[in-house]
């Protein structure tokens, strides 16, 4: 079985995988990393979404034995119950948590989609292509953006809410 | 799941010899649709060859215009500043489709050779000849509303899902391919095939040709063009009709236009018929719906699919038009 070395919430870690194991149930089943949560498994809902090597992806259609050596951050790493990140307490500022299943990956999805907006990358909804343009996070961008990151429980307005007051935190 | 042998490719010349070696072996990009197959059941190869982190992942400019590695993601591409001024058909394609996390997984070859999203394809369980050849179509009495009226056999009626391809293809991309003896190039549109009686062959491509880049070509069409999709959601949806136009007005006629369709046949559709219509004349709402009316008259729909008739029609003579307004 292939070893495999990743750096999860800024430590490193080691674990044999199977090459089947997708990196979802690598965290979650083999290293005891439970934030990102397993809803459809099938890329449908955005719930196992994570930062890797920087960017919002899918655990759950990542195999795990393609990202040894990635650095995988996930709602866990970036903020502690003393300490929440700034997105994090903008969900609670907002009662944007319900059931709490959607919330590591809303959570993980914000983060980086924020970063996205500040390197400038258009969205669907972005009327002018215009590379100098810029980025305007006004709902619909921010709906449009947000869109792969389901909630069963339609905490959405919640969700918006919080979105809106990280955005002018940046 | 069938016990894999993965195998992390350093170069484009040892992943071919390895997945040409062996008739079990395929190609990993992003994986977020092969991972997706291997889980469902419907794909079991015995060796993945991940071609992902080879060093294809460049946008390059060249003289006539871009040439994209075949690992580039699909959000770098959307986001490149040349593909946003020079071919923002590309772009808006890219961006109408899934979601930002798997546009930041998914690559360029990949998303090209991504397969179809017909329900009974994906379900193991039912007969479809595009999994299992011979076994039957269930799609042909079952749920249709994703199916083709274009194109389509007895065999299979089933559509290709990328939006990405439909914009390529009214871009008139090529496609380098690298086999065991060399390299080809090949038209977008000559990649992907009808189903005739062979559905379970996607492509063109024999086993173990790798995607190395695809090309485009600058011209005044190109940056002229845009990307339409219509769809059950507003977002993070497949589509049920897409459209891809490039357009060029020169004193109000018609010098060069290109129309792409998805959602309408086993491999984006290239309105030549319409496009030949047009081409010359000027522009108004009438000539393009009737241009439109002579492309779709080899169509066949039945009561699932009906509907795509007219909501092509729309949104193909409301992209048109909107690009000839921002010409003038
Ligand atoms: C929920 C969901 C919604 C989606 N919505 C849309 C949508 O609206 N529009 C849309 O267009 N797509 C959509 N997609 C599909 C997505 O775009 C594709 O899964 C993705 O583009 C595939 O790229 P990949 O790199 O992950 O491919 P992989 O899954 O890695 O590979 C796909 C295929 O390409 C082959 N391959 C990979 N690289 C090469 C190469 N260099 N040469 C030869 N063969 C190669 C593989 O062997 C495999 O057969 C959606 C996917 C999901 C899960
Ligand atoms: S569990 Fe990964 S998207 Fe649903
Ligand atoms: S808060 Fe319950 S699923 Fe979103």
């Amino acid at each position: 079985m292939p070893l495999l070395r990743l750096t999860v919430d800024g430590s490193p870690r080691e674990v044999d995988v199977d090459t089947r194991t997708s990196l979802l149930d690598a965290l979650r089943e083999r290293l005891e990393v439970t934030a990102p949560k397993k809803g459809c498994d099938h890329g449908q809902c955005g719930s196992c979404t994570v930062l890797l090597d920087g960017r919002r992806s899918l655990a759950c259609l990542a195999l795990a034995v393609a990202h040894d050596g990635a650095e995988v951050v996930t709602a866990a790493g970036l903020g502690t119950a003393d300490e929440p990140h700034p997105v994090q307490q903008a969900f609670l500022d907002h009662d944007g948590y319900q059931c709490g299943y959607c919330t590591p990956g809303q959570v993980c999805s914000v983060v980086g989609m924020l970063e996205e907006a500040a390197l400038g990358h258009p969205s669907h909804v972005t009327a002018d292509l215009d590379p100098d343009a810029g980025v305007d996070l006004d709902d619909a961008e921010v709906r449009e953006r947000m869109s792969g990151n389901l909630c069963r429980c339609g905490a959405y307005a919640g969700i918006l809410d919080a979105v809106r007051q990280s955005v002018g935190a940046r | 799941m069938r016990e894999l042998t993965y195998v992390r490719a350093t170069s484009a010349a040892e992943a071919v010899a390895a997945v040409t070696a062996d008739p079990h072996a395929r190609y990993l990009g992003g994986g977020t649709n092969l991972v997706d197959h291997l889980k469902l059941g419907i794909a079991s190869p015995e060796v993945l060859v991940d071609v992902s982190r080879l060093p294809l992942d460049a946008v390059e400019e060249t003289e006539r215009g871009l040439r994209i590695g075949a690992a580039v993601r699909n959000s770098d591409l959307a986001a490149h500043p040349l593909v946003r001024t020079d071919f923002p058909a590309l772009s808006r394609a890219l961006l109408s489709g899934a979601s930002g996390q798997i546009r930041n997984q998914a690559t360029t070859a990949g998303n090209l050779l991504q397969r179809t999203r017909c329900v009974y394809f994906q379900d193991a369980s039912t007969p479809c000849n595009k999994r299992e050849p011979g076994s039957g179509c269930s799609a042909l009495e079952g749920y249709g509303r994703y199916n083709a009226v274009l194109g389509a056999s007895e065999s299979c009626v089933t559509t290709h899902p990328s939006d990405m391809a439909v914009a390529m293809s009214a871009l008139d991309a090529d496609v380098v391919v690298l086999g065991p003896d060399g390299e080809r190039r090949v038209a977008l549109d000559d990649l992907h095939r009808l189903p005739g009686a062979h559905p379970e062959r996607d492509t063109t491509l024999a086993h173990g040709e790798l995607i190395t880049a695809v090309e485009l070509t600058r011209s005044p069409a190109t940056r002229t063009s845009t990307y339409e999709k219509a769809r059950d959601r507003a977002s993070y949806a497949f589509a049920l009709v897409s459209v891809a136009v490039a357009l060029d007005v020169v004193d109000g006629e018609v010098a060069d236009v290109r129309i792409a369709w998805g959602g309408v046949a086993h491999k984006p559709w290239r309105a030549r018929t319409a496009e030949s219509l047009l081409r010359g004349g000027g522009l108004d709402e009438q000539r393009v719906r009737d241009a439109v009316a002579e492309e779709l008259r080899a169509s066949e729909t039945g009561l699932d699919t009906a509907f795509k008739v007219p909501m092509l029609t729309g949104i193909t003579a409301r992209a048109v038009l909107r690009l000839a307004g921002a010409t003038r």
